[in-house]
């Protein structure tokens, strides 16, 4: 099979790169997000005066692992009248398209899958929107109510969401000029601002609607457990339900990632062109460092020899880490030929800890409201969605585009632009709160929650 | 090669999905294969460089419009379409038109090359590095050579909206 073959070597040829960079993501990811879980039950902890995990592993840091392997090892159940096909498709639909979405993603300069696409931001947004099957197919193949009210929830929420989370990109990219998400960190560098400074309205609408469409609390409707047991997920138990829950966590990153992308400068740090700041540059080396000796300093308060010997792991990694961090900085300083090998990484790789640094804050974000505010109920949810929030981006693109041409006219450039955004801004805002009380005055016994929900 | 490998296989997913999106019992099912065939139409834009069309196909016929058609198939009681015969009504027509319309698309294949400008029109290929990035060249197009048509088409959309809305208000 002469022709298999050299279709083949020529696949490898042209694809090795992202191919290899997928296969790390696929592989790597699944551990990410264990951890990011875990980090997640320990923010809760700390809001609600507990520890948190604590058995497994100094701190409950071997927890996801153990998670992991209980999730693998359960019994895998599937419903006697489930479609067990549609059943089977679901969850790995959900997966797939979380993980599609990474590609288009740019961590640092040097770090993309899919280089230098034109659609660039449309991509990841339209791809992690096929997620949605996933939850309205597998909620309809486990052939039980909770899960169908789940998944047509999921599905109403997401397509309300949907459209303010797009204009508010729309707002974004006003700026950019651009869809390339390389080019849209670029233009944030040339004109000196982050969007989200000067497209505060846009990039607060993104942020609502963002949970929204991960189906995190506040508005975690499809999974209600105070009424629908699970939503969608009911039906589904080990390895399966698991799936689900790396799809709801990598679309989490997925949305950070494109929200800093868009919105706070990318891989960019904090006023990348302010030369007196320069010594920020040395910030994640010190940080690294510094968690590396406070974990060396509780090595002996380990309970276990081998709970000892883990966190000398960790201080380890800490420092191994410290070490590839420090490589950029320290280079006028010392010649080392280690140090020089990975020269042309250099801002890839502390452009990486920027960016993973502001995606980290935006999910911390996210638990942070998940655990002080209450769940919505889902026509309070609706009305959120539809009588504020689009009509509020919609009128933001409007008004930062007045903003930008009267910017132009008064050749105003980078932080001067503040000038005219943030009247306009304020000015949707209060255009938008104005159409919400008038709604609600037109209306009053929808108003008063009374109304019933065919969704509800 | 690589490429024709590519083709064949978006179009033949394509082609096969179309088919059972059609002889299908189950709705469910059809709407799957519906979005497996619009996936693999987008794949083949893809191939064509045409990034736009591939995530504007992704975005709003998979994104938007098959949530939307799964969303009400939910809704619908599924056994009364599953036990009702398919293909009862119009069954003469239909076979009539798509013949026509088979011929004609065999037709236009067969002319190509034989008959000077007629048929398929062959371009010339451009490498994929001297192609103008595309959304902006599409944008361009729509507000300047195309503008009045884009408008008709907004207008149109805008009335069929506002035309639902009314509809369902007076319903409820």
């Amino acid at each position: 099979m002469p022709a298999v073959t050299q279709v083949t070597t020529e696949f490898v040829k042209q694809y090795w790169a992202p191919l290899l960079c997928g296969f790390a993501i696929v592989a790597v990811l699944p551990l990410i997000v264990g951890y990011v879980v875990l980090v997640e039950r320990k923010i809760m902890a700390d809001m609600q005066a507990r520890l948190g995990p604590m058995r497994v592993g100094p701190h409950g840091l071997l927890q996801p692992i153990a998670d992991a392997v209980k999730l693998l090892i359960k019994e895998d159940i599937i419903p006697e009248d489930a479609d067990k096909l549609v059943f089977w498709l679901a969850p790995v639909l959900s997966v797939g398209a979380a993980l599609l979405a990474m590609a288009g993603l740019a961590i640092g300069p040097a770090f993309q899958i899919a280089k230098d696409i034109n659609i660039g931001i449309l991509f990841v947004v339209g791809v992690s929107a096929l997620g949605i099957f996933g939850i309205v197919l597998g909620g309809w193949a486990s052939n039980s109510h909770y899960s169908l009210i789940g998944a047509l929830r999921s599905s109403a929420q997401l397509v309300s969401y949907e459209t303010a989370a797009g204009m508010a990109l729309v707002s974004g990219l006003l700026f950019a000029g651009t869809l390339n998400v390389t080019s849209i960190v670029q233009a944030q560098y040339d004109q000196g601002i982050w969007f989200g400074l000067l497209a505060p309205v846009a990039f607060f609408t993104y942020l609502v609607a963002s949970i929204a469409e991960t189906n995190r609390a506040p508005f975690d409707l499809p999974e209600a457990e105070s009424e629908l047991v699970a939503g969608y997920m009911t039906e589904f138990s080990g390895f399966r339900w698991s799936l689900y829950f790396l799809a709801e966590y990598t679309n989490m990153i997925v949305v950070a990632s494109v929200a800093t992308t868009l919105f706070l400068g990318g891989w960019l740090r904090p006023f990348p062109r302010t030369h007196w700041l320069d010594f920020l540059d040395f910030l994640p080396m010190v940080l690294m460092t510094g968690i590396g000796i406070y974990c060396l300093l509780r090595v002996p308060k380990q309970p276990a020899r081998v709970q000892q010997l883990f966190m000398l792991a960790v201080a380890g990694m800490c420092f191994a880490a410290a070490f590839v961090l420090a490589a950029p900085v320290l280079v006028p300083f010392f010649k080392l030929s280690l140090i020089a090998a990975v020269k042309p990484y250099h801002d890839g790789i502390l452009g990486g800890f920027w960016f993973i640094f502001k995606v980290s804050w935006y999910i911390y974000f996210f638990m942070w409201l998940r655990f002080t505010l209450p769940r919505y109920r889902f026509d309070q949810l609706m009305r959120l969605g539809w009588h504020f929030l689009i009509p509020l981006s919609i009128i933001n693109v409007l008004v930062i585009g007045v903003a930008m041409i009267l910017g132009s006219h008064f050749h105003l450039e980078g932080w001067q632009l503040l000038l005219t955004t943030i009247p306009a801004s304020i000015l949707a805002l209060i255009i938008a709160l104005f159409i919400l009380t008038a709604e609600q005055k037109s209306e009053p016994q929808r108003a008063s929650g009374a109304a019933s929900d065919t969704y509800a | 090669m690589l490429d024709q490998v590519i083709f064949y296989l978006f179009s033949a997913l394509a082609v096969v999905s179309a088919i059972l999106t059609v002889t299908r019992r189950n709705v469910v099912h059809s709407a799957i294969f519906l979005i497996t065939a619009l996936l693999a139409t987008a794949g083949i834009f893809l191939q064509l460089r045409a990034e736009f069309l591939f995530i504007v196909q992704i975005i709003l016929y998979v994104g938007g419009i098959m949530v939307l058609f799964v969303f009400v198939i939910m809704l619908v009681n599924l056994d009364v379409a599953v036990r009702q015969l398919r293909f009862a009504r119009q069954k003469w027509v239909a076979l009539l038109i798509s013949l026509a319309l088979a011929a004609q698309v065999g037709l236009m294949l067969w002319s190509t090359g034989k008959m000077p400008g007629q048929g398929v029109p062959v371009l010339s290929a451009v490498p994929a590095d001297k192609l103008p990035p595309n959304s902006e060249e599409v944008a361009k197009s729509l507000f300047s050579s195309y503008l009045l048509p884009f408008e008709i088409a907004s207008v149109l959309l805008l009335v069929a909206m506002i035309g639902a809305v009314v509809m369902a208000k007076r319903r409820a």
